[in-house]
């Protein structure tokens, strides 16, 4: 009845000079990150303490200029020189440093790109203690606690003109021909690796698209790592699913993980099928799923495509998850399933149908018009169609009660005219049963609705019965103090006689239109 | 005890399985929810034979399921027959205990602690020791970490052979291979080292404390920090300096601003367990530190702390070391470049006006006070504003009135609601500091202009915020200053502000006393139910019913009544449902 708006017919308030903007007067309730913005600086940096006392950095001879013999020893010079950091929050501080170190960079890159026979045994210390510097650090806190990748716009790393430039130089340095894996792995160690995952989680996806093609390029190339790196990424993906519900870098993780998976060697060793079950299924449970669910169903795929067998474990863990209010997450999940039943294995198929089909039923019959339409989509599918069609004896009864009400209930055309088109196909697979079904459809809604009442009287006996046991049980504290306190007249107590058994006579009261609206209530005389 | 049992013919285990089992996961739910009254129904023999070796077998269920069970168990001690056949319970709580969902797992290790009180010490080595080895070694992570939970539960109640194993197990544990079950142990470790006799404190936890204080995840080295605080308080004196501080140093320059958050968040606790030398020593510094500290989030918690902390210091050098130390960090803080850190100062930099007493407060720390009063974000000085009343006991607010009024003019029309919601609470608080007189003089209009607030929610707390004040200022001084007002507004064009007059008029008439309520506000009333508004009449029918109970009978029964009978024959449907509503609850006041 309150509105928040003055009627526009108002004459302007009397008392005050009380005048409000006129955004406010749109939405009295600003979005919080509007709140945020103005004082948000869109750059962030986390180099904690940078050095005190500032190297003066003084340009070097170009690398192109020098002699074979000194090339090394600068490309040693030009390395350390990067290591030293600066600080980008402050964007006028020092920048003939920043510069020089900028074209250090570049001509580091361009070096190790294009020229043969750089890469000798001594550099790879110097430049991965130069890569180590500049890029491991502790992120920042984010600058909105509820940072949501799909609305806010990320904060961006400051210091990425350098940042990038180093990140450059070590992809190029793992694809260059010269590049040892041999001599690497003794510096690029699991220390190394657990702080570059560290780093997925920065909210500059520029960095993260970085991250991901070096870390690839780490597991291609350093055999070593591969289990410690699978190992890692694992309790990444468990602490964002069990205790912080946050990581930035899930997506890129994944989509390094889909191409591992295909390489995978049959049959699959446990260690990959732990990973499947315990890890990837629930990732479906994540609130942000949207943001990495199209990669997450790619390496779903892959497993099943590897390896048949996990078919089983995939759906009844999907269902096991199946999202209960979000219908945004329901549409997606639909989404994989179809996926998946578009490479399902027949006999894979046989074994799951059941408790899939009571799922698809489920959401066929929900008011969201966009998660039923989804799940009627699946007898667009030909290949979904002939599954259904095979089996048509078990799936059939599964969905049809649903079906039949839907149809007869549903708020949008739509849905109820995709669920005719649903009937009709089922009709024409299998008249004979769709006519049993339609026949027993009203006989089974009584019979359902008579176990509920039997599971009503059940509830109403047995809380009856508890009530009865703890008047009992008081009543016997109660004699027991009594007789304490009596002392001497030793007077057992009889225990009262078990009552009454339970009685038959709670039929169902029908509910009754309840009384009064607010307009009609009676006046007392 | 024995007697009245379940009933076998009535209640054949199979039918309440079936409910157990039933598809429908919210009417499983439902069972389980009432599993205490299926054992009942039972008795406790077939509770222990038959329903827990199925919830323990064949239970693999939905989460919200297992949750409940989970809790279920946790008091079912009678139900099982007590305290003698407790164990029953641990089998069915140590596969809960190994789930993947952490609410669940959770829920399981807090009935398992729970129901370990009531293990006698016989069965606690028998029984529910084995469990905890069992959960202690599994495969996979989550039984390491529910098994973290359980050590300190039972280690006081057992032999000391099985104590030795329950500390080998938690020293495993604390080197665990995954990072969950680490910060699981860290997060515990505080907690056993409570348990543990001084000796292995001094031996086991401090070596185990300073490896998860130095692990390579910055998530377990924060929770270590934790610890500290418990560790440093079971230690003496004289050792700390040697086991806990260098840590403590450590964590407090951790490169990581999660540790140091920490440190900052946890410092009044670190202080008070390490005692006032150190403190003078080596917390003196590192808060500096950390007031200073390059992420906002850090200074934030520090400055969160600033007052706790000078309170604490040791009262001999305590002004000293605030003024030469603390506080010209603070004054940094009042013109930091992060919002959120300037208001959790402001909402302590107050209570450092009692510690430090009327001239230094206002020679040092009135020109902040003052500085943040105009701070150009709202909740800096709305903090400041809520915490006027230490400053009034020290210096009394007259010194501040002079800036105070331009702030609270300027909150009271900030632009968002939210903001002038915040500072009309604090309206009765200030006019009571401040006096009758410069309310009326200043504030007077401010809390009039705010009923007729385009924000409903801030015509509300407008009306409720003048009753607080007649409650103050008494029924006279309502009768001169706002009620006129109020009533005049009863002519407004506009519907809402003739409703919220009579809003006013529901909360005030109690304050105000029958006088002026039969005399003054009651005839406005009446006159409004003639409103061509029909909310406007409704809610005359409210506003009756409303001050009924202050007015006297008779003009109850000559006045009221009549108009409430016209109103109860009003064609809007809602209008007479109001009126009938007054007309039978006002026949109930005037019989009694």
């Amino acid at each position: 009845m309150e509105t928040t708006k003055l009627p526009p017919t108002s004459p302007s308030s009397p008392t005050t000079s009380f005048s409000v903007p006129s955004a406010e007067k749109v939405d009295g309730f600003p979005r919080r990150s509007m709140r945020r913005a103005r004082q948000r600086r869109s750059h962030s940096s986390s180099q904690f303490r940078y050095q005190s006392s500032q190297v003066e950095l003084t340009p070097l001879p170009l690398l192109k200029d020098a002699p074979v013999a000194e090339l090394h020893d600068l490309f040693c010079k030009k390395l350390q020189q990067c290591c030293v950091l600066f600080d980008f929050l402050d964007c006028v501080a020092d920048l003939k440093g920043k510069e020089i170190k900028r074209a250090a960079l570049n001509e580091l890159v361009e070096s190790v790109a294009t020229s043969r026979g750089v890469l000798i045994e001594p550099l790879y210390p110097e430049a991965i203690k130069m890569i180590s510097v500049n890029i491991f650090r502790t992120l920042p806190p984010s600058e909105n606690p509820e940072f949501d990748p799909e609305e806010d716009e990320p904060t961006l790393e400051a210091s990425w003109p350098h940042l990038q430039l180093v990140y450059e130089f070590f992809l190029r340095f793992l694809e260059s021909p010269d590049f040892q894996p041999s001599m690497a792995k003794r510096y690029v160690d699991q220390k190394f690796v657990l702080q570059l995952l560290e780093l997925f989680d920065s909210e500059d996806p520029r960095e993260r698209e970085y991250l991901k093609t070096i870390l690839h390029r780490v597991y291609g190339k350093l055999l070593g790592l591969r289990a410690y790196i699978r190992k890692q990424i694992n309790n990444i993906f468990l602490r964002f699913i069990y205790e912080t519900e946050h990581f930035n870098g899930v997506a890129e993780l994944l989509e390094i993980l889909g191409s591992i998976i295909n390489g995978f060697a049959l049959p699959l060793k446990a260690e990959h099928k732990q990973f499947l079950v315990r890890v990837l299924i629930p990732l479906h449970t994540a609130k942000s799923l949207s943001i990495f669910h199209a990669q997450l169903a790619y390496c779903v795929v892959q497993f099943m495509e590897k390896d048949a067998t996990v078919t089983e474990y995939i759906i009844r863990g999907l269902l096991k998850y199946w999202p209960k209010t979000c219908t945004q997450k329901e549409v997606m999940f639909l989404g994989e399933i179809e996926e998946i039943l578009d490479v399902i294995e027949p006999s894979q198929f046989i074994r799951v149908q059941e408790p899939l089909f009571k799922q698809i039923a489920a959401c066929i019959s929900s008011p969201h018009f966009q998660v039923a339409e989804r799940a009627l989509y699946f007898w667009n599918n030909e290949y979904i169609l002939s599954l259904i069609e095979e089996n048509c004896q078990v799936i059939l009864p599964l969905v049809f009660a649903t079906l039949y009400r839907v149809s007869k209930e549903h708020w949008n055309q739509t849905i109820v005219s995709l669920i005719y088109n649903v009937l009709k196909t089922f009709m024409e697979m299998n008249s004979k049963l769709f006519d049993d079904l339609t026949a027993s459809y009203k006989v089974e809604k009584q019979k359902e609705l008579k176990r509920d009442r039997e599971r009503a009287d059940l509830w109403r006996g047995l809380e009856e019965h508890q009530d009865r046991r703890m008047q009992m049980l008081t009543e016997a504290a109660r004699n027991q103090r009594n007789l304490q306190e009596r002392g001497e007249r030793g007077d057992p107590p009889t225990p009262s006689s078990p009552q009454t058994s339970i009685s038959d006579h709670n039929e169902p009261k029908p509910s009754g239109a309840s009384s009064s609206s607010s307009g009609g209530g009676e006046g007392t005389t | 005890m024995a007697g009245a049992d379940g009933d076998d013919s009535l209640y054949p285990i199979a039918v309440l399985i079936d409910e157990l089992r039933n598809e429908d996961v919210q009417l499983r739910l439902n069972s389980i929810k009432k599993l205490s009254t299926i054992a009942l129904a039972l008795g406790v023999e077939r509770t222990r034979t038959e329903l827990l070796p199925f919830l323990t077998d064949t239970i693999y269920d939905e989460d919200e399921v297992l949750l409940a069970l989970a809790e279920q168990l946790g008091n079912f001690t009678m139900l099982v027959g007590g305290p003698e056949y407790v164990h029953c319970l641990l089998p069915p709580l140590e596969s809960l205990a190994t789930v993947e969902e952490t609410v669940v797992r959770d829920k399981a290790v807090e009935s398992l602690r729970k129901i370990s009180q009531e293990h006698s010490p016989v069965d606690l080595e028998v029984h529910f020791e084995p469990l905890v080895k069992r959960l202690a070694s599994g495969d996979w992570f989550t039984s390491r970490t529910s098994a973290c939970g359980l050590f300190s539960v039972c280690y006081p109640r057992v032999s000391s052979t099985v104590k030795a194993e329950i500390r080998q197990h938690f020293r495993t544990l604390c080197s665990d291979d995954t990072p969950m079950v680490r910060r699981a142990a860290a997060s515990k470790l505080g907690e056993f080292a409570k348990v543990l006799e001084l000796d292995y404190v001094k031996s086991d936890i401090i070596s185990l404390f300073t490896a998860l204080a130095s692990d390579e995840q910055d998530s377990v080295r924060l929770l270590a920090v934790e610890a500290c605080v418990s560790i440093a308080t079971l230690l003496p004196q004289e050792d700390l300096e040697s086991l806990v501080m260098p840590t403590l140093r450590q964590a407090a320059e951790d490169k990581s601003w999660r540790v140091r958050y920490m440190v900052a968040d946890k410092f009044s606790e670190l202080q008070k367990a390490v005692g006032p030398e150190i403190t003078k020593n080596d917390l003196v510094p590192a808060f500096q530190n950390l007031l200073k500290d390059c992420e906002a989030e850090v200074r934030a918690a520090a400055a969160n702390k600033v007052k706790e902390f000078c309170e604490n210091l040791p009262e001999e050098n305590r002004e000293q070391i605030i003024m030469t130390h603390i506080l010209p960090c603070v004054k940094e803080l009042v013109s930091d470049t992060n919002q959120h850190v300037k208001s959790a100062l402001a909402s302590v930099i107050m209570g450092l006006s009692t510690i430090l007493g009327k001239d230094n407060t206002i020679e040092h720390l009135l020109p902040l006070f003052l500085a943040q009063l105009k701070d150009e974000c709202p909740e800096v000085r709305l903090n400041i504003i809520s915490n006027l009343d230490c400053v009034n006991e020290v210096i009394g607010i007259r010194q501040l009135s002079q800036s105070l009024l331009p702030a609270i003019v300027e909150l009271a029309e900030d632009a968002k609601w939210r903001v002038r919601l915040a500072i009309i609470e604090y309206m009765p608080l200030l006019a009571g500091q401040l006096g009758v007189e410069f309310f009326d003089e200043k504030l007077n209009t401010l809390c009039m202009a705010w009923l007729i607030d385009h924000v409903y929610a801030i015509r509300e707390a407008a009306t409720c915020n003048l009753m607080k004040l007649v409650e103050k200022f008494g029924a006279e001084w309502a009768q001169n200053t706002i009620v006129p007002k109020v009533l005049g507004m009863a002519n407004d064009p506009n519907y809402l502000h003739r409703m919220t007059t009579l809003f006013c008029i529901n909360a005030l008439s109690e304050a105000c006393g029958q006088d002026i309520t039969t005399k003054q506000m009651l005839p406005v009333v009446l006159k409004m139910s003639n409103d061509q508004v029909a909310n406007v009449r409704f809610n005359v029918a409210k506003s009756l019913q409303k001050i009924g109970p202050v007015l006297d009978s008779n003009a109850l029964q000559t006045e009221v009544k009549p108009v409430l009978e016209k109103l109860a024959t009003d064609t809007d449907m809602d209008v007479k449902y109001f009126a009938q509503e007054a007309i039978s609850e006002m026949l109930f006041v005037v019989s009694s």
